[in-house]
């Protein structure tokens, strides 16, 4: 298949853009691999993609449930950061970011990142002062940080209530300039390319029904799709862990699955410059690059497996952003909708062999797994490949629990709805 | 979703907060065995279907409810008083704790 280039695209333009060749094939499934991936998101492909590019492991079948990259891959609010507290969060977080600056150009797939920077507001002094503590211990591990005054706020992000008779009035932030967003789908749609032409087969439609298992030993998997096998079986499904872990004989996890909803309002012009925070609350937002305002709040806050939720949250979320913005209370919202999200107890991820023989785990990562995609895909391809941890995902293994070793970034404990 | 709260009615869910699996059994709290606190403390069944579950009407009786929910279409089936209730974990808790 030809690279996408400006060649191609005048080329094409030339006959009438009829030339352009299916972007992945739809290979029937072979009935075994080396490395079975279920779950076909943007996780999924990506460990496939670095498990053919970084480990020459090129035998791989990503089984996917219904379509590629139809889950949350497709529903957040594609914001990219590594504003984390902690050094366990910062070295994953900040491999990421290192990851995204060069992944059009890795994956020959425009994703659209955009380093429009991520600013967290800050509605009083002790705000801006953790603020401050968590800028001063990102900048200890490399990763830039810049404390802003209200003046600087006012100026990032015209069209906020700077009046002094705001409920919460605007204070200071903590900005990430590196951070950012990039075109969701087309990160799947990317990986999923580049990853068809190093010979991955991408299986959709193809839901996995029950592991095959030689006593403990996961040897394959019965899909809807027939039998298929493979020494090592990869389990990378988000929001459906607990349910697909039961197939493979795990009753408890430590996940509960909540709803998560964001909104989009029509196109506006230029007015968030940014992607920020509002921290009287919680609320996170960013202008798509086709003007809409893309934002979105907490989980609903109860166990939930259906992708959509409830209108108390959506009033919540839409008076937040009134507050910051009085001048869109009149704008329409144009959809909402809802995404199943894996909430761990300590609302960090788990990247990990196991739990049992042959198989492999990738989940947990809450509300922020989007901007984890890349980093993500390599570590969990380096835990598969090399049946040990990547460097910057030691911390993420699933007996952190039982060891005492959480990784509680916002010092919560252990009840998912407040992560 | 809408609850329909013993004292007090239907009332819309906004009034209520959630605590979680109502199924979960607490240890002994004499207990000194790691896994089983592990696994209590950390461990969820998550289920994808009928589920029961604590929620409190904080903004009305303050009651704590036992709720049998679908996770999958939200659809509610029951609400009763916590301590009313036939399931058994908080009343071995309570006699447990009694005990000891």
């Amino acid at each position: 298949m030809a690279e996408y280039s400006a060649w191609q695209v005048i080329k094409n333009a030339f006959n009438g853009n009829t030339d352009w060749k299916q972007a992945w094939r739809k290979p029937e499934p072979k009935s075994s691999y080396d490395v079975i991936i279920v779950g076909g998101g943007g996780h999924g492909l990506s460990t496939a993609y670095y498990l053919a590019k970084e480990f020459g492991i090129r035998n791989v079948a990503v089984v996917e449930k219904g379509s590629l990259g139809q889950g949350n891959v497709g529903r957040n609010t594609q914001a990219i950061r590594s504003n984390y507290l902690l050094p366990e969060n910062q070295h994953f977080y900040e491999l990421c970011m290192d990851m995204w600056e060069g992944l059009s150009q890795e994956l020959n797939y425009n994703v659209m990142f955009s380093q429009r920077g991520v600013l967290n507001i800050a509605h009083h002094p002790a705000q801006l002062d953790q603020f401050a503590r968590r800028g001063n211990a990102m900048r200890l591990n490399g990763i830039d940080a810049d404390l802003y005054s209200r003046a600087d706020v006012g100026k990032a992000l015209p069209g906020i209530d700077m009046s002094e008779h705001a409920r919460f009035p605007i204070y200071g932030g903590l900005m990430q300039k590196s951070g950012g967003v990039a075109r969701h789908d087309a990160v799947a749609w990317g990986y999923a390319r580049a990853a068809d032409r190093l010979g991955v087969d991408l299986i959709e439609n193809a839901e996995v029904l029950e592991f095959i298992k030689d006593g403990d030993q996961i040897i394959g998997v019965r899909t809807t799709r027939g039998e298929i096998r493979a020494p090592k079986v990869a389990v990378c499904v988000a929001g459906s862990t607990s349910e697909v872990m039961r197939r493979a004989g795990i009753d408890r996890m430590p996940i509960e699955s909540h709803v998560l909803q964001a909104f989009v309002t029509e196109s506006l012009k230029p007015i968030i410059h940014t992607v920020a925070t509002y921290g009287g609350g919680h609320l996170y937002f960013s202008q798509t690059d086709k003007g809409s305002i893309l934002f979105g709040g907490d989980i609903d806050g109860y166990n939930s497996w259906a992708q959509r939720g409830n209108l108390p949250v959506v009033e919540d979320v839409m008076s937040e952003m009134v507050t910051l913005f009085p001048g869109l209370a009149r704008v329409r919202l144009l959809r909402s909708w809802g995404g199943i999200m894996d909430m761990t107890m300590d609302g960090a991820p788990i990247i990990t062999t196991g739990p049992l023989p042959g198989m492999y785990l990738n989940c947990g990562w809450c509300y922020g797994g989007f901007k984890a995609t890349p980093g993500s895909g390599l570590c969990f391809a380096h835990a598969i490949a090399k049946d040990e941890p990547h460097s910057k995902a030691i911390p993420f293994t699933l007996d952190r629990f039982s060891r005492g070793y959480a990784i509680d970034d916002k010092g919560q404990g252990p009840t998912p709805k407040w992560h | 979703m809408r609850i329909n709260c013993p004292h007090c009615g239907l009332r819309d869910v906004a009034e209520f907060s959630y605590a979680g699996d109502a199924n979960r059994t607490r240890p002994d709290p004499n207990s000194t065995d790691m896994d089983v606190w592990n696994d209590y403390i950390f461990n969820r069944v998550n289920t994808r279907g009928r589920h029961h579950e604590f929620w409190q009407h904080n903004h009305g009786c303050r009651a704590h409810l036992i709720v049998e929910r679908d996770s999958v279409t939200h659809e509610i089936f029951s609400a009763e008083l916590a301590k009313k209730s036939a399931i058994a974990p908080i009343k071995t808790a309570k006699t447990k704790a009694a005990k000891s």
